[in-house]
């Protein structure tokens, strides 16, 4: 940390008590919960813990949070990826359009995605009656809490790529059909390798946000113990039960996931920023 | 490889970049696309790339060596293109730049681990950065990066060699060494190449041949010399070298430059009737004395003498007020001693007067003869150099 200037000349003490401010919030509403979490969850010992998270619901529960966060992250990559190299290198009718589009499930709240979804596909929905007659359920079962999910999460990973490739451009690409790449070599090769901190912070976030999701999934879930359960809805369901600490050792699971979400981001972050400047770098036009 | 282009139009949206090429490059020649920005050289160059595709308009071609290659796309045409901001692979080192090209060849063309090597290390050696093999792109100065530009497009044996701006983003120190050098360069390997310049020093340095472009259309095609001292148009002599300009009109077979009445020469006279008409003349090309030279001349005066540089730079005043500048080697003015206020007689060198639309009139100094009309009365101006 260093000052810029001494140009605004803020004394001391004032310097001393916007920092302390800062401190004293982020303590009261991100750290303190955060110990609060962990000290609930473990007050009544290792055993409870460990018997609270293996508990079968729960299992339930972490199983079909990883498996639809492995199925929209992959999905969101792909989506971001296709619709980012679309905005960053090609002029389209319609672009400006799908870049704002794109940020849509972030203004939209997450309740109201969920409705969609049952709206589209619940039993007087839209495609209800022909899902149904085909026997396959969409809304109040897994397919549901998928879509949902890929939904919500589905800005992360083209948010954080399409800033970064339009500042890259598509020089790179060219030269590299010239020099006779094929399209999946030059990608590969060229345009893959100059974005991957920036996509592994998009994938971050993205997977962040899937496995944490509670108002959208609730919505489509049901809330079918042992099947249609995600970590966020079990630790609800707990918590309604009064069975507090259960509720927080689930929750602490999601408190990990999170810790492990913010290291990972300040490093990809950090890359992301160097790639940025190395692009400015190379177009400088020094001698 | 001979490149021949013909009916080659392209526009983006509304507008047009090109029209109506028509250019032949023959086998082993280094051609310089020269144009003022927005005159469609890049465009141009980009096309015989195949970076653009032409406008599908019937009876437009691209050949290489009369092989028709309008529709191949750039990947199998093989060409070396360099950027002008030289698009450097930034996560690679110079090493893996250059070994690009050859390591996505497919396998069965795919040379071994060894050849690619030796190559590399062939093609760092002829650009002079042997011992930067492992640097990334960002550790270059820019003239090193123009150099592994150029060895990443020769390693993949290119049959012509495209470059656009290849020295618009160095200083100028950097780029006359450079250009220097890629002259060398390619009396040693003799590809095809084609560069793209708005700078008319490095054509007529640099090329056999100049393209002159202006407004999508080429204006003129011929060897640096042709261009620069039988312009065929007036845009061409305004933009290659410097120039004294004055507004005149064409009156009864004479040309009327104020002061400055001149005849025809040659078969074809001045169109008759009245025309306006523009007189150009190269500063170079401006002679003065001190006394009367006993031909045809007029008056000025010396207004500025500026020595330092290749020429002195005299700047004259005629005598409607109008500025003119002569620019003298050095050994005619130590000879002549010009100072400044000094009355002087000019005389023009090889002037040309353009009428719109027509091919450059070559003139002669006039006496004038009893009853013209007074200098005055024919519209007069005169733009600087």
């Amino acid at each position: 940390m260093y000052r810029n200037s001494n140009a605004l000349g803020e004394s001391a003490w004032v310097r001393w008590s916007l920092i302390a401010v800062s401190l004293a919030f982020l303590s009261l509403l991100l750290l303190t919960p955060l110990a609060a979490v962990f000290y609930e969850a473990f007050r009544k010992g290792w055993a409870a813990y460990i018997q609270a998270i293996s508990e079968p619901d729960a299992l339930a529960a972490v199983r079909l949070t990883l498996v639809t966060a492995a199925i929209a992250v992959p999905a969101n990559v792909l989506f971001g990826l296709a619709a980012a190299w679309a905005i960053a290198k090609f002029d389209f009718p319609g672009r400006s359009l799908l870049t704002s589009l794109i940020s849509l499930p972030f203004t939209v709240s997450p309740v109201i995605s969920g409705l969609i979804f049952i709206l589209l596909f619940g039993a007087r929905g839209w495609l209800g009656p022909w899902l149904s007659s085909h026997g396959l359920r969409v809304v109040y079962a897994p397919p549901g809490i998928v879509l949902a999910t890929i939904f919500v999460t589905f800005p992360f990973v083209a948010q954080e790529l399409i800033p970064l490739m339009q500042e890259q451009g598509d020089e790179e690409e060219q030269a590299a059909l010239t020099l006779g790449a094929s399209g999946w070599q030059t990608f590969r090769l060229v345009t893959l390798p100059n974005v991957k901190w920036a996509l592994l912070y998009g994938v971050i976030l993205c997977n962040a946000r899937a496995m944490g999701e509670f108002g959208a999934v609730s919505v489509v879930s049901g809330h079918v113990r042992g099947q249609t359960n995600t970590i966020p809805l079990h630790v609800e369901i707990l918590y309604n039960e009064y069975n507090f600490s259960a509720a927080f050792a689930v929750a602490s699971l999601l408190s990990f996931i999170a810790l492990i979400t913010l290291a990972v981001k300040s490093i990809a972050e950090r890359k992301t920023r160097t790639e940025m400047e190395a692009v400015r770098k190379v177009d400088e036009r020094v001698p | 490889m001979k490149i021949h282009l013909s009916g080659v139009n392209k526009s983006f949206g509304d507008f047009v970049a090109l029209r109506d090429i028509e250019l032949t490059i023959d086998d082993g020649e280094l051609v310089a696309l020269l144009g003022p920005s927005g005159s469609g050289k890049t465009t141009l160059l980009r096309l015989i790339a195949g970076l653009e595709r032409p406008d599908p308009i019937p009876g437009c071609r691209i050949e290489f060596d009369g092989v028709d290659v309008t529709h191949t796309s750039v990947r199998e045409r093989r060409v070396g293109f360099v950027f002008q901001h030289y698009a450097l692979f930034r996560h690679m080192t110079v090493f893996d730049n250059i070994a690009f090209g050859l390591r996505v060849r497919p396998r069965r063309l795919r040379p071994s681990k060894q050849e690619i090597a030796a190559k590399v290390n062939e093609l760092l050696d002829l650009v002079q950065l042997k011992g930067l093999a492992h640097r990334y792109p960002n550790q270059l100065s820019g003239g090193q990066r123009q150099r592994v530009a150029l060895a990443r497009a020769l390693a993949v044996e290119p049959n012509v060699l495209l470059l656009d701006e290849p020295f618009g983003a160095l200083d100028a120190k950097v780029r006359q060494d450079l250009r220097r050098w890629l002259r060398r360069l390619h009396d040693e390997i003799h590809i095809t190449s084609v560069f793209v310049t708005h700078d008319q020093e490095e054509a007529l340095e640099v090329a056999d041949r100049v393209v002159v472009m202006n407004k999508g259309a080429i204006e003129q095609i011929g060897t640096p010399d042709e261009v620069f001292h039988q312009p065929a148009s007036e845009f061409v002599m305004r933009f290659l070298g410097n120039v004294n300009i004055f507004h005149g009109r064409i009156r009864s077979g004479k040309a009327f430059f104020g002061e400055f009445i001149l005849d025809p020469i040659g078969r074809n006279g001045f169109p008759s009737g009245e025309r306006d008409a523009r007189l150009l003349v190269r500063p170079e090309n401006v002679e003065l004395y001190r006394d009367d030279p006993g031909y045809p001349a007029f008056r000025a005066r010396v207004q500025r003498i500026q020595l330092a540089g290749p020429y002195v730079k005299i700047e004259l005043l005629t005598p409607v007020g109008e500025s003119l500048h002569a620019f003298l080697p050095h050994a005619r003015f130590q000879e002549m001693r010009f100072i400044e206020n000094e009355p002087v007689y000019v005389t023009f060198r090889d002037p040309k007067v353009f009428v719109d639309g027509q091919a450059p009139l070559a003139g002669v100094h006039a006496e004038r003869a009893q009853g013209e009309p007074e200098a005055s009365e024919a519209p007069y101006s005169h733009a600087g150099v």
